[in-house]
């Protein structure tokens, strides 16, 4: 069992502060379906939890000409339900989405899923095909970290002692632009992630493929970006020879692990089914088709 | 005694009488109880899954202020092996005692071997830290296969084989084997025009209750102990207990609480005996309330096992021979079901010549404990896939094969009685002539149809009726109620008495308000119990017209019961049951009825289930598109609850075969302790499950009733695993068809 | 370690309750206020037997601290009810016979009524994956899902009305 203390700072300099001066182990809590799980197990511990939900900004979403400023604790259940995020970013959205229960969703949020930093994180790979850009700070102030660099390995990020993650923005997506997430677990809801994939493509007038974004997740210490399978559509329709390219090229990518919920070979291999069936739906978005 | 007949109140839908407590969050289950000055229990386990114990210090668990006792393998009073009778099966006692608490091995991850009781939960668990444990770490054994060679580790050395024509000499992990056979075997085959021979693969499963087990006991000065627990027997919790701690049965008062769930796993002990010391040592109650991890580490999961199926037949589909080798897992002491599962693997089929060969092997998992009709998922799984692969070679359709072999009232069994009417055949046709057979498949579907066999039990049931004086009554019985039982009792009582089920209230009376009463367990309560309160009832009714013969001076022999209502045969007179009771002081005192039997004749309950799975070939992805669950009732007392009971089986059968599994790594530690990884089926995962009552009734129940609670989790297994392999055209023989192993039969076979 | 004081609504009546601060809420529920209608499963947000609502969201109070229901709205299976009166899920619960041993029934009803509140008209398969977070091991579902649409239409009738 653990022996807690909690704050609930309602700023950020509050919060930082609590951070920069805890004498124990400290936590930050959002919506804590990942850290109250984690305490259970904590024998003879004291931690400091410190939850963020007060602070402004960290539960609101805006859009703007600029595009989305997203609240990092801002819960699933909350931004699965704004239709104006939906319109410009439906694959992150369903990432979202996808993360657990109805129960869970109610708790969840992205910000959470990202600085828990699974390899295994729903939102992970649509936040790399949007280029999310992480707003961060801390003792010294402020920084923005491009999405990519804000994981660093297996339930590890970028976060040094005293830093919060404020603000996740990502830019208004040009004309024709579509992404789209797909994730495979064995049942149909619940599960943690087997294997993710998500993909972003901007088409021209002609439906050419003209920019595009294949992020991979489940399949490495962190997710992954693909430019390889970005590269094989770029140019193209989005056609099948395309998308099995696009396929091969995750699959080649990948460097999965054998455990409890999947095979290296399994997941490979599904990795590249589901790149080419992300991309497909993302492209008929793109071109305006409901999908 | 049960002609087709008239109900007045059997076949309806009536509101369980508990429903109201269920639906509010008022019902109290087992960790639902606290007592004034409780204090919490808490369990140290092995984080080895095979070690001797070279030493045990509690010293510093004992001087820590916040801990109030300490209990090990120590405080047992001598416990030798004895078997004895607890739940349905026999058990050793010694094995339970070691499973409670472990003596100087620890038999797998999780094993419990010593308890601590702390003022709150977290001290309690905070304490178990200090309990100093030395290991000598051996080798785990994992796997059936395994363990059954001959230079395998050893898990008991003092394990001798039973049942081999020679004592061995050398001790294994092989605990028993069993042989049944009928008629020869080798002219069986010698027949045989064609001959499928293959081996299977089920895993080690869980019964997937939703709640965790939990108690809260206390014991006084004078000995008298209380136990509140989640439990299908609480006589047998009882008699474990009383067992175990060499108390006498009429000292310890067990309650059962409402149950969340038990499908044969909580026909044993885990908790109440060690609360009971650490309630006995502090002085104060004890609760106790494992976690879910510790519910998938630590209590009975079913069997894994490793099947060899041969099955022999002419052209036509007369099959000539059918032979089973079935290799089950017991956990970490002796007790698999092996037994039940070579009795049932052949029997929904009238065949001649038959050999049957069990081994109950042990290994280095938690001791498995009943899960629904123990044994027979497994072996019937393994036959049910043989036969849809012969039915597949011969060109036969899978139902006209069963049928053409079709077990039936006389066909002599392997285990020894012929069989009494039954219906399978019956459920063969409802197959048949279903809408689910009748459709058409598309493409990347599959279906797959299977049967199933259980013998179901009878067995001790003690019942009470008390009238009270406005003619209202109280049902005492003594049947843990863990799926709506009740109602059916109620609906019972009614029919017998002629008086509304409104106006009797079944009640799950603790062990000092009757006598002992068996498990539930074995699909016996609405047979058993039941046969009990009718039997209480009649008692009633013969008082009643006792009663009423009184008043009107005439011979009770001149009085009938219809409809609730005494009629004087010999004038004009009636009496209402209000009036009789309303009239008991003056005619003599009030009026219970009485039944303490021990009941005979249940009929085995046979099913046929229908599944339809569509699969994603590029990920092995199945899904459930479409089940019907066809069984034979006998006689529906509550149909909504008898549809429950082929729904639910379906649904774990579903999940057996496709998701559920233990996955061990190399250390022998379950990698999968939780309902996120241990993927039982969801809402969103299942289809409506079609249901077909059929009745042939019992003809040795007086409303024809066959148990049906366990065998519905039968057909499921081979159903879906043969509607995958029609799905894909690659036959699959292990279990679970989960989508890694899915895409690697496609993609091996491409 | 000190305990927290906490000011809470919870089915609408004001309580006050002391608490670890790593208390979880539905420990508090259980063992503090002797609110035992909402179960544990599981403790880790898996099987959604004590569910429950927080400002109108349904959530797993396994996952939600004690403390965070300061100056919140808590509902649990204990306010479905009005005044003796069982509400429509319950009676269908109880009609279609979707609960057999009943543990998962408090969380399910609790989440039913979160459902039908979201989207009164839901198609079976919405109504699954709604419910998907909430586990039963006796009844296959099947009658859980007949009550929730029997249940959804019946309220849109009393709606009307």
């Amino acid at each position: 069992m653990v022996s807690v203390v909690y704050e609930a700072p309602e700023t950020f300099q509050d919060a930082i502060a609590l951070l920069v001066n805890a004498k124990v182990s400290a936590s930050v809590l959002a919506g804590g379906t990942d850290l109250i799980i984690q305490m259970r197990d904590l024998v003879n511990e004291s931690r400091l939890v410190v939850d963020l939900k007060k602070i402004p900004g960290m539960m609101q979403a805006t859009i703007s000409d600029e595009g989305l400023e997203l609240g990092p604790s801002m819960c699933c259940a909350e931004l699965t339900k704004r239709d104006d995020i939906k319109a410009l970013y439906p694959g992150l959205v369903e990432a979202a989405y996808l993360i657990g229960s109805t129960q869970v969703q109610g708790r969840a949020s992205v910000g959470g899923n990202l600085c828990n930093s699974s390899p295994a994180a729903d939102t992970i790979p649509a936040l790399f095909v949007n280029v999310a850009q992480c707003i961060i700070v801390g003792p010294d102030g402020e920084r923005t970290v491009p999405v990519e660099d804000f994981v660093t390995g297996v339930g590890q990020n970028c976060l040094g002692k005293g830093e919060l993650l404020r603000a996740i923005t990502m830019a208004r997506p040009a004309a024709n632009t579509a992404d789209a997430y797909l994730r495979f677990i064995p049942r149909s809801e619940m599960d943690i992630a087997v294997v993710g994939a998500a993909v972003s493509v901007t088409l021209d007038d002609e439906g050419v493929c003209m920019a595009a974004r294949v992020a991979i997740g489940a399949v490495a210490p962190t997710a992954l970006l693909v430019p390889e399978a970005a590269e094989a559509l770029i140019g193209t329709k989005i056609d099948e020879t395309a998308l099995r390219a696009a396929a091969d090229a995750s699959s080649a990518a990948s460097k999965p692990i054998t455990d409890r919920r999947g095979t290296v070979e399994y997941r490979r291999h599904v990795v590249g089914v589901l790149t080419k069936r992300a991309a497909a739906i993302a492209a008929e978005r793109a071109r305006g088709n409901k999908a | 005694m049960s002609e087709a007949r008239e109900f007045k109140y059997i076949g309806q839908r009536t509101i369980r009488p508990d429903g109201y407590d269920k639906v509010t969050g008022r019902a109290n289950y087992a960790a639902d109880l606290s007592l004034p000055g409780m204090i919490w229990g808490k369990i140290l386990r092995s984080p080895h899954a095979h070690a001797r114990i070279l030493s045990i210090d509690t010293s510093k668990a004992e001087a820590h202020p916040d801990v109030m006792a300490v209990a090990t393998y120590q405080d047992f009073p001598h416990v030798s092996s004895e078997m004895f009778q607890a739940g349905e099966t026999p058990t050793d006692l010694l094995d339970l005692a070691r499973n409670l608490l472990a003596d100087d091995k620890v038999l797998y991850h999780g094993h419990a071997i010593a308890a601590i009781a702390a003022r709150t939960e977290s001290a309690a668990e905070a304490a178990l830290s200090l309990i100093e444990i030395d290991y000598e770490v051996l080798p785990p054994v994992m796997d059936v296969a395994d363990a059954m060679k001959p230079e395998s580790p050893v898990l008991h050395d003092d394990m001798f084989t039973v049942g081999l024509a020679e004592k061995p000499d050398k001790a294994s992990n092989i605990a028993s084997r069993m042989e049944l056979k009928k008629g020869d075997i080798e002219a069986g085959f010698a027949e045989a025009e064609v001959v499928v021979e293959r081996d299977y693969y089920t895993p080690t499963v869980h019964q997937g209750y939703i709640e965790p087990h939990a108690t809260t006991v206390s014991i006084d000065e004078d000995g008298q102990a209380m136990v509140w627990c989640s439990t299908q027997g609480h006589f047998d919790v009882r008699a474990s207990t009383a067992k175990l701690l060499d108390m006498e049965l009429g000292k310890i008062k067990v309650v059962a609480a409402e149950i969340g769930g038990g499908f044969g796993g909580k026909t044993t002990v885990y908790l109440e005996p060690v609360a009971l010391i650490l309630s006995r040592k502090s002085g104060r109650p004890v609760k106790m309330v494992m976690t879910r991890e510790e519910v998938f580490r630590a209590t009975g999961p079913g069997s894994a096992t490793r099947s060899r199926i041969k099955i022999g037949a002419k052209k036509d589909g007369t099959i000539t021979a059918m032979q089973a080798k079935l290799c089950f897992e017991a956990g970490s002491f002796k007790g698999s079901p092996m037994g039940p599962g070579c009795m049932t693997v052949f029997t929904p089929y009238d065949v001649e010549n038959m050999y049957i060969e069990g081994y109950d092997v042990v290994v280095n998992k938690p001791k498995v404990a009943a899960y629904r009709a123990p044994g027979a998922p497994q072996a019937e799984f393994a036959a049910e896939m043989a036969i849809n692969e012969l039915a597949d070679k011969l060109g036969i359709d899978p139902i006209e094969i069963r049928l053409k072999n079709a077990a039936k009232e006389g066909t002599q069994t392997v285990y020894g009685p012929k069989l009494k009417a039954v219906g399978l055949v019956e459920c063969l046709e409802a197959a048949k002539n279903s809408a689910q057979y009748q459709s058409a498949l598309d493409e990347n579907q599959g279906r797959g149809l299977a049967a199933g066999f259980w013998f179901n039990i009878g067995g001790q049931s003690s019942v009470i009726i008390n009238m009270n004086p406005d003619g209202t009554g109280t049902i005492l019985e003594g049947s843990p109620d863990i799926g709506g039982s009740r109602a059916s009792i109620q609906l019972m009582a009614a029919e017998e008495l002629g008086i509304p089920p409104s106006h009797l209230k079944p009640v799950v009376a603790d062990t000092e308000h009757l006598a002992y009463s068996a498990t539930t367990g074995g699909s016996r309560t609405t047979f058993a119990t039941g046969m009990a309160v009718i039997e209480a009832a009649q008692d009633v009714v013969r008082q009643f017209k006792e009663r009423a013969a009184a008043v009107w001076n005439v011979t009770s022999e001149q009085v009938e019961w219809v409809d609730g209502v005494a009629i004087n045969t010999a004038g004009e007179d009636k009496l209402t049951a209000a009036e009789i009771c309303r009239g008991a002081e003056k005619t003599g005192g009030q009026i219970s009825g009485t039944a303490n039997i021990n009941a005979r004749g249940a009929g085995p309950s046979f099913a046929v289930h229908l599944c339809d799975v569509e699969v994603d070939k590029e990920t092995g992805k199945v899904d459930v598109i479409r089940y019907t669950a066809i069984q034979d009732a006998g006689k529906a007392i509550h149909p909504s609850y008898v549809e429950g009971q082929y729904q639910g089986g379906a649904a774990q059968g579903i999940g057996w075969a496709l998701n559920e599994e233990y996955i061990y790594n190399e250390d022998g530690i379950m990698e999968n302790a939780g309902f996120l990884d241990y993927r039982i089926p969801l809402a969103s995962d299942l289809p409506m499950i079609d249901t077909v009552i059929v009745e042939v009734p019992n003809p040795f129940h007086p409303f024809g009733v066959r148990g049906v609670g366990e065998t519905g989790i039968v057909p499921p297994l081979a159903a879906v695993a043969t509607a995958v392999s029609d799905a894909i055209d690659v036959r699959m023989t292990d279990l679970p068809c989960s989508p890694p192993r899915v895409l690697k039969a496609i993609l091996d076979a491409s | 370690m000190t305990k927290t004081h906490v000011t809470t609504s919870i089915n609408g009546e004001a309580v006050e309750f002391l608490c670890e601060p790593g208390d979880t809420l539905l420990s508090v529920l259980r063992n503090e206020l002797q609110m035992t209608g909402t179960k544990e499963g599981c403790g880790s947000g898996d099987c959604g037997a004590c569910s429950v609502t927080v400002n109108g969201r349904l959530v797993c109070s396994c996952l939600v601290l004690g403390v965070e229901a300061e100056g919140a709205e808590i509902g649990t299976v204990e306010g479905i009810e009005s005044k003796d009166q069982l509400h429509t899920i319950q009676k269908k619960f109880l009609e279609h016979a979707a609960l057999q041993c009943g543990i998962c029934t408090p969380g399910l009803i609790v989440s039913t009524k979160a459902l039908l509140e979201e989207n009164p008209n839901p198609t079976e398969e919405e109504a699954r994956y709604y419910l998907a977070g909430n586990l039963c091991r006796c009844t296959g579902y099947d009658k859980i899902i007949r009550a929730v649409m029997d249940s959804a239409e019946v309220m849109r009738g009393e709606a009307l009305r």
